[in-house]
């Protein structure tokens, strides 16, 4: 594909030079009424078919990226305020494309038609009132329903109930590596500080408050389908933005303030893996690493890990250092029972604090 | 100030032979002619563009092949790129370098530079800037700030590489990031001294428009540009100052141990004493100028296409006080909507909805600005010169980069595209190209202005403008579907993380795009410079265009015109207009009537 890519570019950029060759050499012929590096008819006339052949090849790009790209577009989401987004998002890019066909379209359009001649004579249309507020008031109506609509989504997710039965998880950044602290049984977060770390207490929880002590550290972040989670964010050292593309959601993790944000997770790993789309897209990048494995290996390096399941992941999305592109955590969506399992197989602050000592 | 320009104008009656003697010195380098400040401006800019774009093509190249090791990484990087391996923290040092160096040498100082200081004492009919001293001080502390800027880049620590927006805490701590060392405190001196530089500039353009216009130049009869640029300045006044606080007090909390911006860190093993500071304050400060420098990047671009549009169409431009109207409604919207670049930073959700009020507001003084333009062109005589073409290609990528801020300014939206490659490609079109094109458009179409006469070379012009135009779409229109696959933009490598292997594709052919388009300015490189010297001479006014700067002679004289300044008649887009039996042009057999020509007899007033 690569490299059927780099020849359409490669034979568009020659064409280009080849039509640039022949204006060239036109306009170095003595013809012309003047040899003034001001455009002549020639000039006019070319130009004006490259008008029209480039608008060609800006619908004909338009046409390939969202034709052949769209198999990169992040699968359906994965959480309930995420199809919200989803219909939003559509919504949006299919009234911009509208917009951008026509006005391309007119402008290229005009540039090609009203080429200049010899002789032409232009219009002198200065002003037209009644124009310019139609052209006015379009927008400003079309944008009232996209801000309106825009602004309810909006407060949907940022305004959150909390569920009775809302799982709170703290997000905790540091360069680079993410950590998910849970509330544990009581669902309160105890206090912490980058002040308390200290040796095993590696995220700074206070170690004289009684609702830290059930609280537990780890290094996946595990949720229940179908339950809603309130996560709170808090950084150590630099700015981090907690970055989950299948769920939707985002937000910045600031050292001296805690965010949060929240969504319930309504596809399960499991299911996900099993979904078309997840299946072509895993054979894809498996064929990719195949080849660069059969490469490596003649090379006389070591082969690629096999990378055999998807998993979700929350990745750094804010620059916090030379690593950050490296730091990820992967995320399991399973049922209440599996995560009940899960739970209860970690350690809570208070054992980790026992066997420090 | 008004006694000034009268005394000024007598004495250039008598043909000006009383010039003091200039001096190598006084008439190249510490010149006060803002024709000669225009030309050091416009070098130093494509001398910094040339190192900007030269850094995206490094950058580049890791990006489309993160496992191939490259010679030229050790080449230009040393030991950064040692066996050709790019180091990750010198990837986002390129990055970093790469945008400041863009937005404000190149397109702030590049652009409004060069072309405010050359075209609004030509355009109103002035001797020079209000004041030629403050001027001059303004371009060589310019200058002493790119220098700086580049010396940054030779530092042992490496330069500045907490991205161009440097968020502190990680452009506050070394032991974050090599960069924010010696590296970020060279940033920040450079930037300082580049703001006052801009403020300079800016007063200065703001008291000659409002001051030194010629008889006859009322506001309503000043060209776009000379709109453009007046505003521009306006908002640069307003809101450089903020990115300053921001800068000093960022200084502060690095050296002298404040916390504006810190707060609770735990970093290398230690507990920083910084309390009660907010990263969130400084995303604030910074985007206060931050979202502006939008438009103070491209108010000039758009200034200039205007003009260049209308004389090349052969017709008024379309709506001319709607077109000042939008840009005064863009300039005052441009200072309230700068939120929306921390729709996730954390801050209320409340005032996430106003900036995504305000933000979408902005759309509609754009959009009459685009369907003006492309009324403009509607049954015109177009004569596609280079700098047309630019104009035109302008008008495109504003369209095509301004309709993805509708998603991105819609802060629902932004959640899952905020700082993905969809962010990059739309700002990419919407401000960098698009400034881009309006830049080469100016140069070649007041290249004979600024040098005797000379015109550059047309057909290199076609190629270069054909080339880049399409390489920058093939470049930019694909990443917004890698963007909208969720691929973070400042990530030295994907692969990583196996996840995105499959966009690899993609960016092998954004980056041999880009290589294409980079090589492709060399064309533009050899016309300017050999323009210079052997361009052909072309006559006093060869785009027949209606403003006064067409109306000096080619040899530039201080003071600009030899007699007295011309006086005014006419607004500047009398072309095409018919007399009153609508037979012929009002001056037979020409299309255009320049601003300094009064009145004809058999001619219709309109408004102007």
């Amino acid at each position: 594909m690569t490299v059927f890519l780099v020849l359409i570019l490669i034979i568009l950029f020659v064409a280009s030079l080849w039509q640039m060759s022949k204006i060239y050499k036109m306009s170095q012929s003595k013809s012309t009424d003047d040899n003034l590096e001001v455009a002549n008819e020639k000039d006019n006339r070319i130009n004006a078919k490259l008008m029209l052949m480039f608008v060609i090849f800006l619908y004909f790009l338009s046409f390939y990226c969202f034709w052949y790209y769209s198999k990169f577009y992040l699968p359906e989401a994965s959480s309930e305020h995420g199809s919200k987004y989803d219909t939003l998002m559509f919504v949006s890019i299919a009234l911009i494309m509208f917009v951008q066909i026509i006005t391309q379209g007119l402008l290229h359009f005009f540039a090609y038609k009203y080429k200049g001649e010899k002789g032409k004579r232009a219009l002198f249309y200065a002003d037209n009132d009644r124009l310019e507020f139609i052209w006015t008031i379009i927008p400003v109506i079309v944008l009232a329903g996209l801000i309106i609509y825009g602004l309810f989504t909006w407060s949907d997710i940022m305004n959150f109930d909390e569920d009775e039965d809302a799982l709170v998880v703290e997000l905790y950044a540091q360069q680079f590596n993410w950590r998910a602290r849970y509330a544990g049984e009581d669902n309160i977060l105890g206090n912490a500080n980058v002040r308390f770390v200290e040796g095993a207490n590696t995220v700074g929880i206070d170690a004289s408050d009684d609702d830290g002590m059930d609280d537990v550290v780890t290094q996946e972040l595990h949720l229940p389908v179908g339950r809603q989670v309130i996560f709170k964010l808090r950084s150590q050292d630099v700015l981090h933005s907690a970055f989950m593309p299948h769920f939707r959601a985002q937000m910045n993790v600031v050292p001296g303030m805690i965010t949060q944000f929240s969504f319930t997770p309504t596809v399960t790993t499991e299911e996900i893996r099993e979904t078309d789309y997840m299946k072509d897209k895993m054979r894809r990048i498996q064929q990719i690493r195949k080849e660069k494995s059969k490469e490596l290996v003649a090379a006389g390096d070591v082969a690629l890990d096999d990378y055999e399941n998807f998993d979700y992941y929350l990745l750094c999305n804010k620059i916090c250092g030379a690593s950050h592109y490296n730091m990820q955590m992967k995320i399991i969506v399973e049922t209440e029972e599996e995560y009940k399992e899960w739970i209860k197989g970690q350690e809570t602050f208070k054992a980790t604090l026992a066997s420090q000592e | 100030m008004s006694a000034h320009a009268p005394a000024l104008d007598q004495g250039h009656d008598d043909h000006g032979h009383h010039h003091h003697k200039q001096t190598f010195i006084s008439q190249y380098i510490f010149s006060t002619d803002h024709k000669m400040i225009s030309k050091q401006y416009l070098i130093t800019g494509l001398v910094m563009g040339f190192i900007g774009i030269a850094m995206s093509l490094l950058f580049r190249l890791q990006l489309a092949w993160p496992d191939t090791q490259f010679t030229i990484y050790e080449i230009f990087l040393g030991k950064w790129g040692e066996n050709g391996v790019m180091d990750p923290s010198i990837y986002l040092a390129l990055v970093t370098i790469h945008g400041t160096i863009m937005v404000f040498f190149v397109l702030t100082a590049g652009l409004s530079g060069t072309f405010s200081n050359l075209l609004i004492p030509l355009q109103i009919g002035a001797r020079d800037m209000a004041s030629g001293f403050l001027n001059m001080l303004s371009y060589w502390m310019f200058f002493i700030s790119a220098v700086i800027m580049v010396m940054s880049l030779f530092v042992e620590s490496g330069p500045a590489s907490a991205g161009w927006t440097i968020y502190p805490p990680l452009s506050a701590l070394p032991q974050g990031i090599s960069g924010s060392g010696t590296g970020m405190t060279l940033w920040l001196v450079s930037m300082a001294i580049f703001i006052a530089s801009s403020l300079l500039g800016s007063l200065n353009y703001i008291v000659t428009v409002i001051n030194l216009r010629t008889k006859g130049m009322s506001m309503t009869r000043l060209p776009l540009t000379i709109w453009a640029f007046f505003v521009t300045a306006i908002i640069g006044v307003v809101s450089f100052p903020v990115l300053l606080s921001a800068a000093l007090l960022l200084i502060m909390d690095r050296s002298f141990g404040t916390s504006f911006f810190l707060s609770d860190i735990y970093i290398g093993g230690e507990v920083l004493h910084n309390s009660g500071g907010s990263p969130v304050l400084f995303e604030h400060l910074f985007w206060f100028l931050g979202h502006p420098e939008v438009y103070i990047v491209l108010l000039p671009a758009l200034g200039i296409t205007s003009e260049i549009i209308a004389t090349n169409s052969r017709k008024p431009i379309f709506g001319y006080r709607a077109m000042v109207a939008s840009i005064l409604a863009i300039a005052f919207l441009s200072t309230i909507v700068w939120g929306h670049h921390m729709f996730i930073s954390g801050m209320n959700p409340f005032l996430g909805s106003v900036f995504t009020f305000t933000t979408l507001l902005i759309a509609i003084p754009s959009a009459v600005k685009a369907f003006n333009y492309i009324t403009t062109l509607w049954k015109g005589n177009l004569q596609f010169n280079p700098g047309m073409l630019f104009s035109i290609g302008l008008v495109s990528t504003f369209i095509t980069g301004g309709l993805t801020g509708i998603i991105l300014g819609d802060s629902t939206l932004d959640i899952n595209v905020h700082d993905t490659y969809f962010v990059v490609a739309h700002f990419h079109l919407v401000m960098g190209i698009s400034a881009l094109y309006g830049l080469f458009a100016g140069v070649y179409h007041w290249f004979p202005k600024m040098f005797q006469g000379r015109m550059m070379n047309k057909n290199l012009g076609y190629v270069h403008f054909w080339v880049t135009a399409i390489g920058s779409y093939a470049v930019f229109f694909p990443m917004h579907f890698i963007g909208m696959a969720g691929l973070p933009r400042r990530y030295y490598s994907n692969t990583a993380f196996p996840y995105f292997e499959d966009l690899a594709d993609v960016n092998v052919m954004i980056t041999v795009a880009a290589l294409i388009t980079g090589l492709v300015q060399l064309v533009f490189l050899y016309n300017f410079i050999s323009s210079i010297f052997y361009g052909k001479r072309g006559p006093k006014n060869p785009w027949r265009s209606n403003t006064l700067e067409w109306t000096t002679e080619h040899k530039h004289i201080h003071g600009n015109w030899e007699g007295a300044i011309p006086h005014v008649y006419r607004w500047p887009y009398d072309y095409s207009k018919l007399n009153e039996d609508e037979e012929d042009y009002v001056i037979a057999g020409q299309d255009f009537i320049p601003q300094n020509i009064p009145l004809q007899e058999n001619e219709e007033e309109m408004n102007h």
